[in-house]
């Protein structure tokens, strides 16, 4: 093994599974087709290609059409990411457009 | 419900004020006191700041709001919480009888906690907060929400670290908000400098409350007061504001009703004299009296007569003692002859003693609310008022004296106060609390310091609605009682005590020695009168004698002309001479 765990790596070292074998379940919050929406689902799917392929599931939810979820799932920004799988629940807002702080929120990159 | 119609009275008369502005709608908070100062309630439709820093009733102020408004007004309300959760909201507003869950239950309130924390979030780009919309628009569309509280918007500031995003998105917020035509209220920390500590009040306007709550002396006091209210007048004063179990009252001079009826039936004072002294009946029923006097002319006592009084009557008195405990009360007053043990032990006179400075004025008066709601007294003594200035500044005392006189007149209940005035401020007829305005009979008790003792004097100072005395009355305590005794008023001035006694029994040795002087000369006039009366006796008798003796000399004359006559005729007869002629 080289250099130091991500913590993502140990995150998946904790459920006894292979990270490379992680299922990902991804829920976009959005409040309509806004411009940040759109950006943020493009974000979304290009980084999910580049990092997890064919692992992942995206859900898009519009707060308009279920408004319920925004006070269920706490949702107060959007667009607001939550990675729901793997465990611990993350959550990621803003339209992703920052690749880099995406990558961290998402665990796939330590802390720099 | 009588504490409805109450409000909605006061909210009537709080409107009519000011019939001559085109008035704005009013949203009634039904918080006591508060529409008063308000002018009728908050900005309807649009938003209200309330401010101020931890822990000084933000949130309680703005819970009352939306409670009382989905009760008394048919308003149903959303309260967005971004610090406490539903169930503690709940919790602490329970002990003030608000029923929030079964009002969230039946629909007349909304509740949504947003809670945002930062470590959970990474921020990535591009965001907007319409989530928050999304929720708002939720809660205020499943009750039909008109009043909306944000409790404590400002949290946001703390969870998200683009304050350039969440001004924009606030400003949005509020005219979002003003759109919906909701009343809001949105609290936020006091922040140094500032009414809050992201200037909030940038972008509320229309109507921002402060709130303070400060220790003065090392008692707190809570106050309130209206920063600014577009297009209404309002009062502009701090207002003291107390939070009991009713929930807050805020405490504006002007928001005292004077719609209490007024009782023509009289009760006794419990000292004859004095009732005397008062158009011979003694107080009316429901007035307030207030004894003041300085340390030791015998407030507490003049008080005890009139609880037992009242107790004699069958009645039930209660007795605040701010200064001595029960037991030291009734050894004390059985020494002058009052016994207060025995309408204690039946239950008609209770006496609670704390000291004043046991607690904020707010709870006094909230504890006086309590044992009279409890104990539904006839009648009530204060002793002394003095010392609740202990337990606030002077102003908040005397506020909230005037808010209990106030609520014994609502209920028609006989109070009576004592007062300790200090003799170094010169005038007795003053009170540090400046009660005396609101009082219908005040009694004043001085010290009278003349001849090396100080003797106790009483007088009227008014009544109102009855003739009474204008005379100074000594006061003396006696282990029968308090009597009250005529003053001597003389050419000497007023005396008392023995001063009084001496003068009196000067008077009575004076009139004693006049009396002697009068009976020893009438005796003199008599004795002579008599001498003059034994030399007239004398006189007459000689003139009786020296009559006799004339009579003699005259008998004595007649007989010898008699013979001399016969003696001539015979030698007539013997010389024979012309006798015959």
């Amino acid at each position: 093994m080289t250099g130091p765990l991500s913590l993502a790596e140990i995150a998946s070292a904790a459920c006894n599974q292979p990270f490379s074998e992680q299922q990902w379940a991804l829920r976009l919050y959005t409040a309509g087709p806004t411009p940040k929406s759109i950006a943020a689902f493009n974000n979304l799917k290009r980084i999910c290609e580049e990092y997890m392929p064919g692992r992942y599931d995206i859900e898009v939810v519009d707060l308009m059409q279920n408004p319920r979820l925004a006070k269920e799932d706490q949702i107060v920004a959007v667009p607001t990411l939550v990675r729901k799988l793997p465990q611990p629940l993350r959550k990621i807002i803003g339209d992703l457009s920052d690749t880099e702080r995406a990558l961290v929120g998402l665990q796939l990159r330590p802390r720099t | 419900m009588s504490g409805e119609s109450k409000r909605k009275t006061r909210t009537r008369a709080g409107s009519a004020r000011a019939p001559e502005l085109p008035e704005l709608p009013k949203a009634p908070t039904g918080i006591d006191g508060l529409d008063e100062i308000l002018g009728g309630g908050l900005p309807a439709g649009r938003p209200t700041l309330v401010c101020g820093s931890a822990g000084c009733g933000k949130t309680l102020l703005s819970m009352e709001f939306l409670v009382r408004g989905a009760i008394e007004f048919g308003e149903p309300g959303a309260y967005i919480s971004f610090e406490e959760s539903e169930a503690e909201l709940a919790q602490n507003v329970a002990s003030l009888g608000f029923d929030v869950e079964s009002l969230v239950a039946e629909g007349r309130l909304a509740f949504d906690q947003v809670r945002v924390e930062r470590q959970e979030i990474e921020e990535t780009g591009a965001y907007d907060l319409d989530g928050l919309f999304v929720r708002l628009g939720l809660a205020i569309d499943s009750v039909g929400a008109k009043r909306v509280v944000l409790d404590t918007i400002e949290s946001l500031f703390s969870g998200f670290s683009d304050a350039a995003v969440l001004r924009a998105e606030l400003r949005r917020l509020f005219g979002w908000l003003k759109d919906r035509g909701v009343t809001a209220v949105i609290t936020g920390e006091r922040g140094a400098g500032t009414l809050t500590r992201q200037g909030l009040e940038e972008y509320v306007s229309d109507c921002v409350i402060l709130l303070d709550h400060r220790v003065l002396d090392q008692v707190s006091t809570r106050r309130l007061r209206v920063v600014k209210y577009r297009g209404t007048s309002h009062g502009t004063n701090e207002y003291p504001f107390l939070i009991d179990e009713f929930g807050i009252t805020v405490l504006p001079v002007t928001s005292l009703g004077l719609r209490h009826g007024a009782s023509l039936e009289r009760v006794s004072t419990g000292i004859p004299r004095l009732d005397a002294m008062l158009g011979g009946q003694g107080y009316f029923r429901g007035s307030s009296i207030l004894v003041s006097g300085t340390a030791g002319s015998g407030k507490s006592s003049l008080a005890a007569h009139f609880a037992a009084a009242v107790c004699a009557r069958g009645e039930r008195c209660l007795y605040l003692a701010f200064e001595e405990s029960p037991d030291q009360i009734v050894r004390n007053m059985r020494s002058i002859g009052v016994d207060l043990a025995e309408p204690m032990a039946k239950g008609l006179l209770r006496v609670e003693a704390s000291r004043p400075t046991y607690h904020g004025l707010e709870m006094h008066l909230s504890q006086i609310h309590r044992l009279v709601d409890q104990f539904d007294p006839h009648a009530i003594v204060i002793d002394p008022i003095s010392n609740l200035s202990t337990a606030g500044a002077a102003l908040d005392a005397g506020a909230t004296l005037l808010r209990a006189m106030d609520f014994f007149k609502s209920r028609g209940t006989t109070a009576l106060l004592t007062n300790l005035t200090s003799p170094n401020n010169g005038s007795l007829e003053m009170t540090d609390l400046g009660v005396s305005s609101l009082i219908d009979t005040w009694l004043v008790l001085r010290d009278i310091e003349a001849g090396g003792e100080r003797n106790r004097g009483l007088y009227v100072i008014k009544s109102r609605g009855m003739p009474h005395s204008n005379q100074i009355r000594e006061f003396l305590i006696t282990s029968d009682g308090i009597e009250l005794q005529d003053v001597y008023v003389g050419p000497e001035g007023v005396l008392t005590g023995s001063l009084r006694a001496a003068q009196e029994a000067r008077e009575r040795a004076a009139s004693l020695s006049h009396e002697r002087d009068a009976r020893r000369r009438a005796r003199e006039l008599e004795r002579r009168r008599l001498a003059l009366q034994g030399q007239i006796d004398a006189l007459q008798d000689e003139i009786r004698s020296l009559e006799d003796e004339r009579a003699v000399a005259d008998s004595e004359y007649s007989s010898l002309t008699t013979t001399i006559e016969h003696e001539r005729a015979a030698a007539a007869v013997r010389r024979g001479a012309d006798a015959t002629r």
